[in-house]
């Protein structure tokens, strides 16, 4: 069950030019992931579709609490993170139909999204993966003295994993300025987290490798983004990782929409979730503390589901990669020569 | 010391100055010339710092380059080779040390599915300069899990380079390509090689990656090796030469990419060939130096090629076991003269 509403201290509230962003990045996570899953279950979209519908205030409180320079690494669920550090809507789609013209030229798909131009390391379809690759980008800056940090995104599943333990571990003795988050959405893929640990809180793992921890209401964007703040904070005058733990929910199944509709979780248990709606709140949050109107809302997704709308006409429109040039490009930088034997 | 032309082409260049240098010393001259040249290039690994590497691989770097270049990590080789594939998708250069090509076993996701596959999935936006040094090979006694040659696990990966330095000479120009490429390279030291010696350049050099070293000409068979069995192999053409049979000798230096030019340009010549490595025999290098020979210079064989591994079971650790694991001069001789015996 979700955790009860908390309500940000208004004194510690971040300015409307910031509760503002934090709102559109919500919305544009929301309408990009529920067309997403329609252009899924209407059969037009190849592969895998992990949808991050549900958790939006996790990505969109901790990167507004980022630089754009600071760097982040993903997870197989990773649209949300992308949008929320900026990409491009037109690229995110062409990589959903495979085309050309996607973020990965359609060698990647939906796992694989990346712009290093927004400090976007990388979806990864390996549970746990980003987690050494985010320590290393956090050592990058350190040795070039940039001032950067990196977050790292992972679940509470990947909590269990080894990367997750040596990559804390590492980035606690080598102090390096990473932010741990975990989105702790109750199910590691269709297993309860009471099944898959003994903890009930991820954030409890910080103590096994000395480092600083906190617990925040993943529905809470607000709440999010503050917590973020300290954290990234924390990071960068050198006090090194944070584990931050965000407790929030998934609305959609493990994969896809509708999922393989194995009943592991209840129908009220869901409803509970989403009577907490993070945009839901956020919005009412943004009327109340005069930061914004409901005309300056609906404004907002209006101008998101124009542009998606657009966005998705693009990627339609683009052209498949081609095999006979794209199909061995970028396998290394340089030399992939006469190494591989094919007898074509 | 010795000083050799620099060649009749380029008479006014500077002669090569060289000097009898172990290859592990070797090693460590390259690592940290071009650690010098490029102050993106930072080591990182369990004991490479303070201790210099298990096998003085690294000794001395600490005290040039300080702590924030030669980095102790804790034994923790996943998020090792993580931190060097985030460090490097930053642009970086990093050399990871993972002691020995064993441990590859716990942290092979980052090396397989984050380095490795990098560029490719996502879209050409990242490269990865990691090198990634490791020691390998069997003949020290230290059993199963300290032993193996473990290059084809590498080989078969799109994206991964695999260099196995034969030579005190390779070691340092193998290191220095390596540390310059834009890709993933791994770097396989050969432990009972670490302390031999020979000639090997002052000066910075490459060894390019993909171009065999055509050790030793001959006309009736052609011996392709890498790693150690390169002197086995020299050893067994120096044996076949005193009863009349010239053996060409090709040390591969890298399995990907693999130069398979020149063992096809030897095969045409000499007809017969052996392939000898230390890994099992069962899905070599052999292997699949055999398939492209019979794919495309197939009407040259007159004899089929002959794979000389190590037989299917894990490295033994008896000294008597291990000795009949590992192929060597004798076996390598042995199987040319079976080839010769065929008409």
């Amino acid at each position: 069950m979700p955790p009860a509403t908390t309500d940000p201290v208004t004194a510690q509230a971040p300015p409307a030019e910031v509760t503002r962003d934090v709102h559109e990045r919500m919305v544009r996570i929301r309408l990009f992931e529920t067309e997403a899953g329609r252009l899924m279950e209407a059969g037009r979209l190849p592969g895998f579709l992990h949808l991050y519908v549900g958790q939006e205030a996790v990505a969109a409180g901790v990167m507004s609490a980022l630089a754009d320079t600071d760097q982040i690494t993903s997870t197989h669920r990773g649209h949300g993170h992308a949008i929320a550090k900026g990409a491009r809507f037109r690229e995110m789609y062409a990589e959903l139909f495979g085309k050309a013209t996607g973020y990965c030229h359609g060698h990647g798909g939906s796992m694989h999204i990346n712009d290093l131009s927004i400090g976007m390391l990388g979806a990864n379809g390996i549970v746990g993966a980003g987690l050494p690759i985010a320590v290393g980008a956090a050592f990058a800056s350190v040795y070039r003295d940039d001032g950067g940090v990196a977050a790292a995104f992972f679940g509470d599943g990947a909590s269990n994993i080894g990367a997750f333990h040596e990559a804390v571990n590492m980035a606690a003795v080598l102090r390096l300025p990473v932010i741990f988050v975990c989105e702790n959405n109750g199910y590691a893929e269709f297993t309860a987290q009471a099944d898959h640990m003994l903890l009930p809180d991820v954030a409890d793992r910080a103590d096994a490798y000395g480092i600083a921890k906190e617990i925040v209401d993943g529905m809470d964007a607000v709440a999010v983004h503050l917590a973020a703040r300290r954290a990234v904070d924390r990071a960068r005058s050198g006090g090194g990782p944070t584990l931050l733990e965000a407790k929030t929910y998934r609305y959609y199944d493990h994969q896809g929409v509708k999922g393989l509709r194995i009943p592991y979780r209840t129908q009220e248990e869901i409803d509970a979730w989403k009577a907490r709606d993070a945009i839901d709140a956020m919005e009412s949050w943004l009327v109340e503390h005069g930061h914004a109107t409901r005309e300056d809302i609906d404004a907002v997704w209006d101008r998101t589901r124009r542009e998606i709308a657009e966005a998705i006409e693009y990627a339609e429109r683009s052209p498949d990669p081609d095999p006979d040039t794209d199909l061995l490009r970028d396998v290394y930088t340089t030399g992939n020569a006469n190494t591989t034997g094919d007898a074509s | 010391m010795t000083t050799l032309s620099a060649g009749s082409a380029a008479p006014a260049a500077a002669p090569v100055v060289t000097r009898r240098l172990t290859y592990v010393k070797a090693f460590n001259e390259g690592l940290a010339q071009v650690m010098r040249e490029d102050a993106d290039v930072f080591v990182a690994g369990e004991d490479v710092a303070g201790y210099g590497g298990v096998f003085h691989m690294f000794d001395g770097l600490l005290g040039e380059f300080g702590p924030r270049r030669v980095v102790d990590t804790p034994i923790a080789e996943m998020a090792l080779v993580g931190l060097g594939v985030g460090a490097a998708a930053r642009g970086l250069r990093p050399v990871v040390d993972l002691m020995f090509m064993d441990f590859l076993g716990v942290c092979l996701d980052q090396v397989v599915n984050q380095a490795a596959k990098m560029k490719y999935m996502y879209g050409g936006a990242v490269s990865v300069p990691l090198t990634i040094t490791t020691a390998s090979g069997a003949g020290l006694g230290a059993a199963a899990q300290h032993s193996q040659s473990l290059e084809m696990w590498l080989a078969h990966i799109p994206g991964l380079k695999v260099c196995m330095p034969a030579t005190p000479h390779d070691a340092k120009g193998l290191i220095v390509a390596a540390v310059r490429d834009g890709d993933p390279v791994v770097v396989m030291l050969n432990k009972v090689l670490l302390g031999a010696k020979g000639e090997v350049p002052e000066e910075i050099y490459e060894v390019p990656l993909g171009k065999a070293d055509v050790v030793r000409g001959g006309d009736d068979v052609t011996i392709v090796t890498v790693g150690r069995m390169r002197d086995e192999a020299v050893r067994a053409a120096e044996e076949l030469a005193r009863t009349g049979v010239q053996a060409e000798v090709i040390d591969l230096r890298t399995v990907q990419p693999l130069d398979i030019g020149t063992v096809l340009e030897s095969v045409r010549r000499t007809n017969r060939v052996l392939v000898a490595h230390e890994a099992v025999t069962f899905g070599g290098i052999g292997a699949e130096i055999a398939a492209q020979i019979q794919d495309q210079v197939f009407d040259h064989l007159d004899a089929p090629v002959l794979r000389l591994g190590a037989p299917f079971a894990p490295v033994p650790f008896a000294p008597v076991l291990e000795k009949a694991y590992v192929p060597d001069a004798e076996r390598i001789a042995a199987g040319c003269r079976r080839l010769l015996e065929r008409k």
